[in-house]
């Protein structure tokens, strides 16, 4: 299951980073999706993968008896997600009125001003 | 020292955000209570300030769960230092604000964002827990992307795209570096982080996770590789923005380099060794950049930049009496790098360009105001006794001492070109004849009411004051800086005021 996982990880960051690089808009925006959800699958695996043990234990014992997932990773999974989905939002609405102000969705169409000093 | 008053300021500038919320659309409402939310806040940050002076490290473990599985919030002196700076700069650029920007942006939210901005910085200052950092630093961009972009032109379009998307980058890597570090230390608090990376056998794995936080970081610092959004988006939003985003955001990433570096990963050679080529490349290209530049804006955002290179040349040295330079150098460049961009916004208003070849005159018609800006901008060069010598003076002896000669001359032509890129806008902004065609144009400058002339040209004065004040009273700043550098240099206080152990 690690290995699946990694492997997956793997692939989010690959293909996020060959899609930033490309020139669309839109590729770009869905690169930097793919790298937020490559680093959320990370945080869960470095958390270490437990099957069916939650971290809550009865009123009447004391101790943990038995391994329980580590409920750290998935409160950061969660956090870090509402913060992408905020920021992806946001991004959507930019690119859509850089598209409306530009008519174009080649980011080298946007180095005009680059080229007065 | 536990106490609650370290939440003070940011809840301060949270409060003042909410209560701008049921004032919508009513601009004059909204500039005052800004401007008192801002006062009040400036108290609370002084109060801190000498608090932590007094009791040395201030700690709150919120919600009272103990310190390495709970959040805490931790004020040492660097934390303050930082502190202070945003209020000083928070209040000068929310009194410029209220006169400089026009009322359909302030309509738009621009004081509920500016005050979101403020309470994320002290927020990132103040936290001792570095997933919580990760949060304030949210915080911090998403008002900035907002700020950036509200009310877009075409042009503020073209650069907002290329910061937002190299800072949702720096994110990503930030966040990456997090999860990698919980993986291999169990634990989110710095201060524990610093006590548990120590026994890592692993020692790759902990550098590689370093290098991780240094790009993160700078990408949002701009250093050399990776600074090319910010030129491409400073000179943008109106003169306030970008008052407050050149000061204070690039200082945010410094900060969290800093503390990164000296409290959990203590560098080995080779990290030294990277910190000091990319300070030396982020000198020269930061340099040889303000060169061609005909904007006063454009070739602020490059001395940026540039100015960046002394920080991280700091770092790459790793002495105590270099993190001396580094601090007093971020205290002065946080003053001045927001002064001289609040005074673009008054030169643009005065002559109705930014462009030196269109400039000039403005020695003859505003003496007074002239000397007010002679100030910061000689400040930034660092001419005795001036703010920017004192930090220079130690940036130039411990490169020296450290044998690293190419660092130096680094510095040195950076210092140089500085001189050089501020002589030349002081002549053709200041001293040159006005062109001709430009005189008969209308000086906007002279139709703003009292009040308003007030408002913008008071948070000037002030700043080249503080300025002032940091030159004159050097030693006083020396002895913070001198403490600050001493702290991060045993970063044994830090952990045992967090983790309570003695």
């Amino acid at each position: 299951m690690e290995l699946l996982l990694v492997l997956l990880v793997a692939i989010l960051y690959s293909t996020g980073i060959f899609m930033i690089l490309r020139r669309s808009m839109v590729k770009l925006l869905l690169g930097l999706l793919l790298l937020g959800n490559g680093t959320n699958i990370l945080i869960f695996l470095m958390g270490g993968l437990t099957k069916g043990k939650p971290p809550i234990i009865d009123a009447e014992e004391r101790n943990f008896t038995n391994v329980y997932a580590d409920p750290i990773p998935q409160a950061l999974i969660l956090t870090a997600i509402v913060i992408s989905f905020a920021l992806t939002a946001f991004a959507i609405i930019l690119l859509k009125k850089v598209y409306s102000t530009t008519g174009s969705d080649d980011l080298d169409s946007l180095n005009i001003q680059d080229m007065d000093i | 020292m536990m106490t609650n008053f370290i939440l003070a300021p940011i809840l301060t500038h949270m409060i003042t955000a909410v209560v701008l919320l049921f004032f919508w659309q009513r601009t004059q409402t909204q500039k005052v209570i800004s401007v008192i939310g801002n006062s009040i806040a400036f108290l609370m940050c002084v109060r801190l300030f000498y608090a932590t002076q007094e009791h040395g490290f201030l700690t709150l473990n919120v919600g009272g769960w103990k310190a390495p599985f709970g959040i805490t919030f931790v004020s040492d002196t660097f934390s303050s230092v930082m502190v202070m700076l945003t209020a000083l700069v928070s209040l000068a650029v929310g009194i410029y604000s209220t006169a400089a920007l026009n009322p359909s942006r302030i309509k738009y939210g621009y004081f509920f964002l500016f005050h979101f901005l403020i309470m994320g910085l002290l927020g990132a200052f103040l936290t001792g827990d570095i997933f919580n950092l990760y949060v304030w630093f949210e915080i911090v961009i998403i008002s900035s992307f907002v700020l950036l972009t509200i009310g877009g032109k075409k042009m503020q379009m073209e650069g907002a795209i290329k910061y937002v998307t190299l800072n949702m980058l720096a994110s990503t890597i930030f966040l990456t570096a997090i999860g990698i570090l919980y993986g291999i230390t169990g634990t989110l608090n710095m201060a524990d982080l610093a006590v548990k990376i120590a026994a890592i056998e692993n020692r790759g794995l902990v550098s590689v996770t370093g290098l991780l936080f240094f790009a993160g970081f700078g990408i949002k610092s701009a250093i050399f590789p990776l600074y090319f959004w910010l030129p491409s988006s400073y000179h943008t939003p109106p003169s306030a923005i970008a008052a407050l985003f050149g000061g204070l955001l690039t200082k945010m990433g410094v900060y969290a380099m800093i503390r990164m570096f000296t409290l959990i990963f203590r560098p080995d050679d080779f990290t030294l060794n990277v910190f000091v080529v990319i300070a030396v490349m982020t000198l020269i290209t930061g340099a040889l950049g303000t060169i061609n530049k005909r904007s006063v804006r454009r070739m602020l955002s490059y001395l940026i930049v540039c100015h960046i290179g002394y920080l991280v040349a700091g770092i790459g040295i790793y002495t105590e009496l270099a993190f001396v330079g580094v601090i007093f150098y971020l205290i002065h460049d946080v003053i001045v790098k927001s002064n001289l961009l609040m005074i673009t916004g008054i030169i643009q208003k005065i002559r109705e360009t930014i462009d030196m070849q269109r400039l000039g005159g403005l020695y003859k018609d505003y003496p007074k105001l002239s000397f007010i800006i002679a100030i910061a901008m000689f400040s930034l060069i660092g001419i005795p006794p001036l703010s920017g010598f004192w930090p220079k003076i130690m940036f130039f002896g411990e490169s020296l001492k450290a044998e690293q000669y190419v660092l130096f001359g680094a510095i040195v032509l950076a210092s140089f070109v500085t001189l050089f890129v501020v002589a030349r806008m002081w002549s053709e902004v200041f001293w040159k004849e006005s062109p001709k065609p430009l005189t008969e144009e209308i000086d906007h400058f002279a139709e703003v009411s009292f009040p308003q002339k007030v408002a913008l040209i008071a948070p000037i004065a002030f700043l080249s004051l503080v300025s002032l004040y940091i030159g004159l009273n050097a030693e006083g700043i020396f002895e913070v800086a001198q403490k600050t550098a001493y702290e991060l240099m045993h970063p044994n206080l830090y952990i045992n005021a967090v983790l309570n152990t003695n």
